[in-house]
């Protein structure tokens, strides 16, 4: 097994992808020359070309509206989004047409592209560098939503998302790109897309999270062991169509549940997954179910102590699980 | 020298100046001094990026001259600027102080146009209607238009300046923001910093015609390109303009040609996509240096004032620096504030 990042993990599904398939192409914003921004791209200008190489003019709308067209057309286009804050100007495409294609043709037509994109605060990225948008595009029938935490995950989430005949929205959290580390096998594997993944077993409570926020999590459920709580740590890894079995049959063993999100709270996925659980798996609760999330400002600010105060961290997560555990 | 060539350093230039079609010396001379005390700060902003003291810096270098000229051309006492995040020199010539940018840099406690939620240079100024709210490129043109509107329907002969870069003429909103305009014949200037990149991605990338001007064509108004090294070109070209639009002409599309002497950000490295030769040429147009041969060839500048102008710029940035590195970050209590309107 080879060690590397979630950045190298995310080149590299791609590079295979792209290397089996001649469908497959990038497009979007520096991605050729410059490699991406993030360098997810680094060296496909040199082994793949300009043909299926593109380098766009920095206009999102028509990033997403022409990945869709030639999707529909038998390509499989990966279209990156320089980060999630600018995919605004293709909300259009991405929300209001690609989720409605197979659906609106009767099956007659489907659009098979991935748009990729960084998201995520803690990166001291201010208002326009930091935000997590996800739920916009989770709340979408018709879009798949994919949102990864390890290297692992991210490689063989992302081949499935190519070979996938739906549009998938595959969220790269922009902290994990080079912090996290993780052990990826040489040979080929696809994961499934909406399965949830448990992180770490526990019996006490479940924290159910994706994204940066797993590793927060799982950072503060060691801290808690240490104090004699054990928790059950559920990444989503899939938030569109979400896997709800897995967070459900989790919190029927421990009795007491906990949404982490990084986004602002108020109608977030927490709402969702706390619904959930309140519907289905009500008699089982020891505990009202908690949404431990981003406050409801516009975005996340710019200077340091506004960004920690928006942001959570692993001290504010063992601080709610040990309220939780108390309860 | 005329004995008025040395306004006072920390004096906004707003409103001091009676604006006409011609430039005067202490004018020449007071552009020159903007630019070089905004080359001292971008330098210094770079230099605390690397300590790591500013988490984000985009240089303005090389394109000094053409904003100095447009602001210049133009009123801050009651014109609008909509600004983008490369305009270290619009905003000095505004009147902002080195030190109101770097508390901005630095993300301290006073900083004046966001309050330090922002990245550097965004927000709003109290004294000057000067914005600049998104980083999302291209979001300033439709808004930009709209203000312009407003201006229109209450007869307010005043004039709206939207920056942009050539990356951000690729946008929708870009397109949909000239249109407008040009129905309406808004009185704006569409003013198109084209420095040949959106990031890595060159202009041949961007477009398939020669320059950004020639679209003006298709929305019913005049557009041209200019050398924006040249701050006198540029400087009567905007002021045209500006005179048109206050009197019922409508929109111009003003593009300056000018260089991006830094990568595009402190997070970039250009050397990622652009040629020695590319790099080479690039450096041959820093409008400092020019700017500098026109003014002592023509004998507004001497090495006194120069060296004056100089030590000053860096006297100023000095202490701004230190003020600003003194400065406390903004208090957390402030960070829930202004999500709406407090009663
Ligand atoms: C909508 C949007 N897409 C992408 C970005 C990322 N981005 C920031 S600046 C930039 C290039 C802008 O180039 P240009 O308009 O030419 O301005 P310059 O930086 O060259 O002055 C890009 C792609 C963004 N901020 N907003
Ligand atoms: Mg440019």
């Amino acid at each position: 097994m080879a060690v590397m990042t979630v950045l190298e993990a995310v080149r590299q599904a791609m590079l295979e992808e792209m290397r089996r398939d001649s469908r497959v192409f990038v497009m979007g914003e520096d991605i050729g020359a410059r490699g991406g921004v993030f360098l997810a791209t680094d060296g496909f200008l040199q082994e793949f070309g300009e043909q299926r190489v593109i380098d766009t003019p920095l206009a999102e709308s028509s990033i997403a509206g022409i990945a869709i067209g030639a999707a529909v057309n038998g390509m499989r286009p990966i279209a990156e989004i320089e980060f999630a804050d600018f995919v605004w100007p293709a909300m259009n495409q991405i929300v209001g047409e690609a989720s409605r294609i197979r659906y609106g043709t009767n099956g007659n037509k489907f659009a098979p592209l991935v748009v990729r994109m960084p998201y995520g605060g803690g990166v001291r990225g201010g208002l326009y560098h930091s935000q997590t948008i996800d739920v916009v595009f989770a709340h979408q029938p018709g879009l798949i939503v994919i949102a990864p935490c390890t290297p692992y995950d991210a490689k063989g989430l992302l081949k499935a998302a190519i070979r996938a005949d739906d549009p998938v929205v595959f969220l790269e959290h922009k902290r994990t790109y080079r912090l996290v580390r993780g052990e990826v096998p040489e040979e080929e594997y696809i994961l499934p897309i909406g399965k949830a993944d448990i992180k770490r077993a526990g019996s006490d409570m479940t924290v159910v999270s994706y994204g940066l926020m797993v590793h927060y999590c799982l950072e503060a459920a060691r801290k808690l062991s240490d104090e004699g709580v054990e928790a059950e740590v559920v990444d989503l890894r899939t938030l569109a169509p979400v896997d709800r079995e897995t967070f459900l049959e989790s919190v029927r063993r421990t009795s007491k549940a906990m949404v982490v999100y990084e986004d602002n709270r108020t109608y977030g996925i927490g709402a969702e997954i706390a619904a959930t659980i309140a519907q289905d798996a009500f008699h089982d609760l020891d505990a009202p179910v908690v949404r431990l999330a981003g406050p409801d400002v516009p975005a996340m600010a710019f200077a340091p102590p506004f960004e920690a105060e928006f942001m959570l961290s692993p001290e504010k997560i063992a601080a709610a699980m040990r309220d939780l555990a108390a309860y | 020298m005329p004995p008025d060539d040395s306004p006072s350093a920390a004096t906004a230039t707003s409103g001091q100046r009676v604006r006409s079609s011609k430039l005067t010396r202490p004018d020449l001379l007071e552009m020159y001094r903007v630019m070089a005390l905004s080359r001292t700060l971008d330098e210094r902003v770079w230099l605390l990026n690397r300590q790591g003291k500013a988490a984000i810096v985009a240089a303005a270098q090389g394109h000094e001259a053409a904003q100095i000229a447009c602001v210049f051309a133009t009123d801050p006492s009651r014109d609008h600027y909509l600004i983008y995040y490369r305009e270290l020199t619009t905003l000095l010539a505004v009147g902002l102080t080195p030190l109101d940018l770097l508390k901005g840099f630095l993300s301290k406690e006073g900083e004046p146009m966001s309050g330090g939620r922002q990245f550097p240079t965004h927000g709003a100024c109290r004294n000057v209607d000067l914005f600049s709210f998104s980083n999302v490129v291209g979001t300033q043109l439709p808004q930009a238009a709209g203000v312009a509107l407003a201006d229109k329907m209450r007869g307010e002969p005043n004039v709206t300046v939207v920056y942009f870069g050539d990356g951000a003429a690729s946008q929708g909103d870009c397109h949909e923001a000239m249109n407008f305009a040009g129905i309406h014949r808004l009185p704006i200037i569409f003013f198109c910093e084209n420095n040949r990149y959106a990031i890595s991605v060159p202009l041949s990338k961007q477009m398939a015609v020669e320059n950004i001007a020639a679209r003006a064509a298709g929305y019913g108004f005049p557009g041209v390109t200019l050398d924006g090294t040249d701050p006198i070109g540029v400087y009567e070209a905007v002021y045209a303009a500006a005179e048109r639009a206050r009197n019922g002409g409508g929109p111009t599309l003003i593009e300056v040609m000018v260089e991006r002497l830094f990568p595009h950000t402190s997070d970039d490295d250009h050397t990622r996509y652009r040629s020695a030769e590319d790099l080479r040429q690039m450096r041959s147009r820093d409008p400092l240096p020019t700017f500098e041969a026109q003014l002592r060839k023509a004998g507004i500048l001497d090495d006194a004032t120069h060296d004056r102008i100089w030590s000053e710029a860096k006297r100023l940035v000095n202490e701004a620096t230190e003020e600003a590195e003194a400065a406390p970050y903004p208090q957390v209590d402030q960070f829930t504030r202004h999500v709406f309107a407090e009663s």
